[in-house]
């Protein structure tokens, strides 16, 4: 059975509000719902990043003397799910995914428009109630990963406040999940091969069956620790005869794939900026493909690394940590996929290739790190230190917000018309890059020492360290300044882009900017070579 | 960069040419499905574990008869084969005909309902006992309420497939498929818990 489109069902324009209003309406369109996600991701992000700011001015001094040791323990939760939950997981899923996806098989929409916008309609309300969870008497303090029996006997009226948050948001994440698969398998434009789609469609797809596998697992998972909240049950309390280490086996069936669904999509979106301006054809395509659904067969077999401390038994930790030193490979070949594709490039030294090159060199910190980690006797030794606090934040925002940065300089142009200036561009990327690195690297030091995480105070003997640490944290806060500038000037008054003024390759950069509502004048663009840099191409069909 | 050009042309001609494409909605719902079964799947797997490695405490009662769950398989499988019936007798133009069967598919929920909840007040433990009895009412419950759903969307779909003014037709059999494809699924689930929880 087939569907027809009217188009004058379709096109009719004057349903959808213009101008800046259409950003905080009911839009279907999957260009403005991208960039709803963009900017709501943004302002909580702030949000988290003054709250991570706030820690690191409680640790320049190893006395619990900014906040009390409750507030600290409050700001700290907040802190890890806004940062999770509301600024990687819908930007670098929602955001760039809703704004690329269409564009890249093809399409003129989201395959499911309504059931899009919803997911973005559901994130602002919970959001706001997370936030506002903070206020209620006795806020969550367990941590984002709200272990029990804390977050049972810690005061519960914030925490279910949390949990309920959190439940709306897996929701969100799942009809995203189920848009995006359902979009890049049935809504390619015909002719277009699964082979030839643009990296960050395929890891798009591996984030999406990662999504819809694992996030329902958390749901349930926090819908029987709500039980345990509210009617007083015992599945995770021992007390009752519960079981905690079964709620870390199914909160970690998630929350290791989360990784993969904050890490997989930074890997597609850097395999789209480095091509551009390395003027290169992605280095190994078919391996890509191949080590991107490695990663989510193995990143869903290996959760239980998160637990060596909770008396696995021997079997499960050998297991365990196999799995996880396979992930290794793929993401090594990745990794050398991308240094390949730089290798005798003519690379332009701009802000998104920079931000790009920045995610390489601290992804590999970051994945060095996670390999040591996944080793038994060192994990128990380092296990709840700042090691581990170092090796996540290389990871996340190491990885992960540096690409978001590099492509937001990258696909501004396409979305406003304007062009980023390159100064204050490369200026927020040096900030960046130095207060970053001054405030995670010291923390492996602090770690391998002994200082645990999520602790208020600590022995005077880090004191040092943790000043340069937080000197770094200044760094990263100030990095934001030079940035919002920039966006605002250049939203103002920039430098016309002009169509396509990386010169690439890619589909999106075959329509006008900011493209027209339907993406495409006229049928989609038949592009079967995307990273063609350097070649003879064939005409485009 | 000859690619480049190329997009001068697609803009000659706009856009108000006629496109199809496939149907993808049935699609869509098999996704979530999958991820709904997730949700179970954590459950029952949180519920084996428990199995394995929690005893049950000294004088806590967890016993389970089974006359009544066997009786809801048997009302659960014949609701799949008479929904069943209900498509194939809406694909030959039989509304009213559809619309009896799909009525007795929901009379069928709505009597599994009613034995579920006369299980749960002669039970001789309640939600908080101890941890199978948390976990039983859990899982019972978590499905209770799919069933629940999908009685109600049997139901609306009974009053679509009306001859006169109802939207449901042997041309639109979308929303008669998707019912019957989330029943079966829900159906199915039950065959599983019923094995998990009462036979095993």
């Amino acid at each position: 059975m087939t569907i027809s489109i009217d188009p004058q069902k379709t096109n009719n324009e004057s349903l959808q509000p213009k101008g800046w209003l259409r950003y905080f309406s009911f839009s279907l369109d999957h260009k403005v719902i991208g960039i709803q996600y963009l900017v709501c991701g943004f302002l909580f992000y702030l949000i988290g990043g003054t709250l991570a700011s706030a820690i690191r001015i409680e640790l320049a001094s190893p006395m619990s003397d900014f906040m009390p040791r409750d507030v600290y323990n409050q700001v700290l939760t907040l802190h890890g799910t806004i940062m999770i939950f509301l600024w990687i997981v819908p930007v670098v899923n929602g955001a760039f995914g809703n704004y690329l996806i269409p564009f890249y098989v093809g399409a003129r929409d989201m395959a499911f428009p309504r059931l899009n916008a919803v997911a973005f309609w559901l994130i602002p309300p919970s959001g706001l109630m997370l936030v506002a969870s903070y206020f209620v008497e006795g806020a969550a303090q367990a941590g984002w990963t709200a272990y029990p029996p804390l977050s049972i006997t810690t005061p519960q009226s914030g925490q279910i406040i949390w949990i309920l948050s959190v439940l709306l948001l897996g929701g969100s994440s799942i009809f995203g999940g189920i848009n995006f698969i359902a979009t890049i398998i049935k809504l390619r434009r015909p002719g277009l091969k699964l082979m030839q789609l643009p990296m960050y469609c395929w890891a798009m797809l591996g984030t999406s069956l990662l999504v819809v596998l694992s996030t329902p697992v958390l749901a349930g998972t926090l819908i029987l620790l709500s039980f345990d909240i509210i009617a007083n049950t015992g599945f995770f309390n021992p007390v009752l005869g519960g079981n905690v280490v079964v709620y870390q086996h199914l909160f970690w069936f998630y929350s290791h794939p989360a990784v993969y669904i904050m890490v997989l999509p930074a890997f597609g979106l850097v395999s789209e900026i480095l091509p551009v301006h390395a003027r290169k054809p992605l280095f190994g395509y078919t391996t890509m493909v191949f080590s991107i659904m490695g990663i989510v067969v193995l990143g869903l077999v290996v959760w239980a690394h998160h637990m060596f401390t909770s008396g696995t038994p021997p079997w499960m930790r050998l297991f365990f940590t196999i799995a996880t030193a396979f992930i290794a490979v793929p993401t090594g070949i990745k990794f050398f996929n991308w240094v390949a594709t730089l290798w005798g490039g003519k690379i332009s030294i701009n802000s998104a290739m920079l931000f790009s090159c920045g995610f390489i060199i601290n992804f590999v910190f970051g994945g060095i790190t996670g390999v040591a980690l996944a080793q038994v006797p060192f994990d128990i030794h380092v296990h709840d230190t700042y090691f581990v606090v170092a090796h996540f934040h290389y990871i996340v925002y190491g990885g992960t917000v540096f690409i978001i940065f590099s492509s937001i300089y990258h696909w501004f142009p396409k979305v406003t018309g304007k062009m980023l200036n390159e100064k204050l561009g490369i200026l927020h990327f040096i900030i960046t890059f130095i207060g970053f690195n001054l405030c995670f690297a010291p923390q492996h030091w602090l770690g391998l020492n002994g200082m645990p995480r999520r602790v208020a105070e600590y022995d005077p003997q880090f004191q040092f360290v943790n000043q340069i640490s937080s000197l770094g944290a200044l760094l990263m806060a100030i990095s934001t300044i030079p940035f919002l500038i920039n966006v605002f000037l250049s939203v103002r008054d920039g430098k016309d882009a002009g169509d396509n003024p990386w010169n690439a390759l890619t589909p999106e950069w075959l329509t006008s900017s900011p493209p027209p509502v339907e993406n495409w004048q006229g049928e989609a663009p038949l592009v079967e070579e995307p990273y063609g840099y350097g070649k003879e191409i064939p005409e485009q069909k | 960069m000859t690619t480049l050009d190329s997009s001068k042309e697609i803009q000659k001609n706009n856009s108000e040419v006629n496109e199809t494409h496939e149907d993808f909605r049935m699609f869509g719902l098999i996704t979530f499905l999958i991820a709904d079964g997730m949700t179970f799947a954590g459950f029952f797997a949180a519920y084996l574990t428990y199995k394995a490695v929690n005893p049950l405490p000294d004088g806590a009662i967890y016993e389970l008869e089974l006359p009544i769950p066997t009786l809801n398989t048997i009302l659960l499988l014949v609701s799949s084969a008479t929904f069943h019936k209900a498509g194939k007798a809406l694909l030959k133009d039989e509304n009213s005909e559809s619309q009896k069967w799909l009525f007795f598919t929901a009379f069928l929920g709505i009597i599994f309902l009613i034995c579920q909840l006369f299980e749960y007040f002669h039970l001789p433990f309640g939600l908080t006992d101890n941890l199978f009895a948390s976990t039983f009412y859990a899982l019972t419950g978590f499905h209770g309420l799919h069933v629940t759903l999908g009685t109600l969307m049997i139901l609306i779909i009974a009053w679509q497939s009306r001859i006169k003014g109802g939207r449901l037709t042997s041309q639109n059999m979308f929303p008669l498929e998707a019912v019957e494809l989330y029943w079966h699924f829900v159906d199915g689930i039950w065959v599983i818990l019923f094995i998990i929880l009462y036979l095993l």
